[in-house]
């Protein structure tokens, strides 16, 4: 019988599920290996040499090179793992969750200073909140996009 | 005997850190959250407890992919500050309480609680950075700590109504030690907050709201609210609440006493992604 993941549903979401741990499990250790100050050194010396020292797959490694949050959780990618790629390139936890929007660092500030993002649209897939798949990238990068 | 005298709930931000260790505070971005946090510092020099059983997750700092324990009890006598990869935060090392976290391993595990016992373990920012909401930015704790992990990186975390339950498990097991300790409970994380994907920054504050009014006054009915009902409406890093349940478990009116006395009530938006909640309730 299939297990029950309700969360499926939600825009812009992935939970972090045993399925997605067990496909990302070597990206989220090449993550964790920066939490040594010399792993960061020799990462940023050659990223790809030290990439190509984990199983991790091509498409994983393009994700990180490419530094695309986005990319790198579909792929089993965790945030707090994900984070320490970000420690590395000197980025907080507001410029890398940010990132992820499509939003430039300074709208997606202002946002969360007026409150943050509503739940309203945002529930569910097939809503029309700012989150739903049919209105990405966010901000200037949205309304742009067209042009 | 050994005796809860209170819970404190607080969100543990890692941006409220760097704001402490960065002497920011006083800025204007900052200065609503910290004023929300000065009764609180007060509070916690009139009430000092003998030992603060601290109930935090950890973030994929001394837990990687390799072990993920659900339910982790630090039974160490010392705990280091972990470099999260930004360096250590500047804070005192943690002084654990073996002899209490050994009797409440002990107890809550014949309870048919299957904890992990963990004698090494660097804590991140969900423990210190609420010990220094709540304690300021103190030469050494003000008392011994028991680290509590709970893991709600890795889905399924635990439920409400499991959180519930041995929050009430811990408080048998605290009052069936014989020394007479104060222990103070806290639970940490949350509020509302998502920090991926395309629904970054969700913040729900009606919800957020909700959740403090139910955890006061009808937690057994807040611990039946399921994880999809924390992730659709609080975000998929909101789930981290449940641990707040732990700690409410553990209060005497749960156990058939008197209802706490709210001592402190604080909510405010945001701290860098995330809704700030805090709470003191005390056992009467």
């Amino acid at each position: 019988m299939a297990l029950n993941k309700p969360y499926q549903d939600i825009p812009g979401t992935i939970i972090f599920d045993a399925e997605q741990s067990r496909k990302g499990y070597w990206l989220n250790q090449f993550c964790m290996s920066l939490m040594k100050a010399e792993n960061r050194a020799r990462f940023k010396a050659d990223e790809r040499a030290y990439l190509d020292e984990w199983a991790m797959t091509e498409e994983q490694k393009q994700a990180v090179l490419a530094r695309d949050l986005n990319w790198c959780m579909r792929t089993g990618g965790n945030i707090y793992f994900l984070a320490k790629i970000g420690a590395t390139d000197g980025l907080s936890f507001q410029q890398m969750a940010g990132s992820m929007t499509g939003m430039t660092e300074a709208e997606y500030r202002d946002m969360m200073i007026k409150g943050g993002r509503s739940p309203e649209g945002n529930r569910y897939l097939g809503e029309d909140g700012d989150a739903q798949p049919q209105h990405q990238p966010q901000g200037a990068a949205g309304k742009n996009k067209d042009r | 005997m050994a005796k809860i005298s209170a819970s404190v709930y607080t969100s543990h931000v890692p941006a409220i850190g760097a704001a402490i260790d960065l002497k920011k505070t006083g800025e204007a971005y900052w200065q609503p959250l910290f004023a929300g946090y000065e009764y609180s510092k007060q509070w916690m020099k009139d009430n000092t407890p003998d030992v603060i059983f601290l109930v935090f997750n950890d973030h994929a700092t001394a837990f990687s992919l390799d072990i993920i324990p659900t339910f982790a009890i630090g039974t160490a006598a010392e705990f280091t500050p972990a470099d999260e990869g930004w360096g250590p935060r500047p804070v005192p090392k943690v002084i654990g309480h073996p002899e209490l976290a050994s009797h409440i391993a002990q107890s809550v595990i014949q309870d048919d609680f299957d904890l992990t016992i963990v004698n090494r373990m660097d804590v991140d920012h969900g423990l210190t950075v609420p010990l220094s909401l709540m304690c300021g930015e103190p030469q050494a704790w003000p008392c011994p700590v028991i680290p509590f992990a709970v893991n709600v990186v890795q889905y399924p975390v635990p439920s409400g109504r499991r959180c519930f339950q041995l929050g009430q498990a811990i408080r048998r097991a605290v009052e069936s030690f014989d020394q007479d300790l104060k222990v103070q409970i806290w639970g940490t994380g949350g509020m509302s907050h998502q920090l991926q994907g395309a629904r970054a920054g969700l913040i729900n504050r009606e919800w957020d709201n909700a959740f403090l009014d139910r955890l006061i006054a009808d937690p057994a009915g807040q611990a039946e609210v399921s994880h999809i009902d924390y992730v659709r409406e609080a975000g998929s890093e909101g789930i981290e609440l449940v641990m707040w349940l732990i700690a409410r478990g553990a209060m005497s009116d749960i156990a058939g006493g008197p209802a706490p006395t709210l001592k402190h009530r604080f909510y405010h938006v945001p701290a860098s992604n995330t809704a700030v909640g805090h709470l003191i309730l005390e056992n009467n």
